[in-house]
């Protein structure tokens, strides 16, 4: 009956979002356990080259190369996938997701409302694929984090978690880079394409 | 002379890139199994802590949330503890390898990827990692920004000679 109660209130607890001090630390963790069950770096953009290296790799010197090698980080990335699905249909309360009252009032604004969903689904959804808005929120934001990411050498995981942890002063330029970047189209880009 | 070979082959795999297998081991496909469950395990605390989640990004650029700037600023010290742990103690992979750390040299290609990248962030509200885990969350549509997201890898492949960095 005991067992039964705390197993209980165990998940319920799971099915609450977690705070930073659980998830921040569980994800600082994947750097040495990586490390030390296959000498693997932390890293996800890569997997985005080893998918162009092994279907279309065009005769590009920069896709010329093992990517097999790598295939570790593409079962990696197909895991964060699973992982995903795992969390949202066995893990999860389904609540709406709580935000900063500013941000909810701004949002409204242009039409967002809809807080159920990890993504907004007022403005991004297949119908709204086919508008400008939609074209340059998921096809065009989508290029630059495939262009950006690999012309830094890699994203959040590489650099700022991965590349921060070794110490490595180019990570923390990227990194800083990734926050004023977003911070400019946050605040002075996205409101544009919002308004559209 | 296989040597050579295997190395300029890593030459090539490390351009530009952060993760590469370190490991010269040649291991048989279930093994394979450990990455897929570490992924599992991101994956799930990408979703749970709403790393994932747009709105979680928009806060973050906005300064009204404390919450992600806790979440990658914790990671970074227990990265950062954990990895000198490694080197203070010479810890060895399971199979009792040498844990290799490659130096990364600075080039301006972290400046304006860097920023471009920020700019795809921001309006996506999400970085390479979440975008699988939002498709795992049954956000269909976001295939398209990851088709997107493959589309600019290998368009900076195509130009990479004559960007500069």
């Amino acid at each position: 009956m005991f067992e039964k109660t705390f197993n209980f209130i165990m998940l319920e607890i799971i099915k609450e979002p977690w705070p930073w001090f659980v998830a921040g630390p569980l994800i600082g963790l994947i750097v040495p356990f990586l490390l030390i069950i296959g000498n693997k770096t932390f890293g996800i953009s890569s997997s985005l080259r080893h998918v162009c290296a092994a279907i279309i790799p065009s005769k590009i010197p920069f896709f010329q190369y093992n990517w097999k090698k790598e295939a570790w980080n593409l079962v990696f990335v197909f895991g964060v996938f699973l992982g995903g699905a795992v969390a949202v249909n066995l893990l999860s309360n389904n609540n709406a997701v709580v935000v900063n009252p500013k941000l909810m009032d701004e949002l409204a604004t242009y039409g967002i409302t809809n807080y159920n969903n990890l993504i907004p689904v007022d403005i991004l959804n297949w119908q709204s694929l086919f508008t400008i808005k939609g074209f340059l929120m998921m096809v065009m934001g989508g290029f630059f984090i495939g262009f950006g990411t690999r012309y830094a050498g890699g994203c959040t995981s590489g650099h700022a978690i991965s590349g921060l942890s070794s110490l490595q002063w180019p990570s923390l330029v990227a990194t800083i880079c990734f926050m004023l970047g977003g911070f400019i189209t946050a605040n002075l880009i996205l409101p544009l394409i919002l308004s559209l | 002379m296989q040597n050579i070979e295997t190395n300029s082959d890593f030459e090539v795999r490390s351009l530009d890139t952060m993760c590469v297998n370190e490991s010269k081991i040649n291991h048989k496909w279930y093994h394979q199994i450990k990455y897929l469950i570490t992924g599992v395990l991101f994956g799930i605390i990408l979703v749970k802590a709403e790393i994932i989640s747009w709105f979680r990004i928009q806060e973050m650029f906005r300064l009204q949330s404390f919450h992600m700037y806790g979440v990658i600023g914790s990671a970074v010290v227990v990265g950062i503890i954990s990895v000198f742990i490694i080197k203070k103690f010479n810890i060895k992979t399971i199979d009792g390898e040498q844990i290799v750390f490659n130096p990364k040299s600075f080039n301006k290609g972290q400046i304006f990827g860097g920023l471009l990248f920020g700019l795809g962030w921001a309006i996506t509200g999400a970085c390479p990692g979440p975008i699988f885990a939002q498709i795992g969350t049954g956000a269909s549509v976001v295939v398209v920004t990851l088709l997107s997201a493959i589309a600019g890898t290998w368009t900076y492949g195509y130009f990479r000679d004559k960007l500069p960095h």
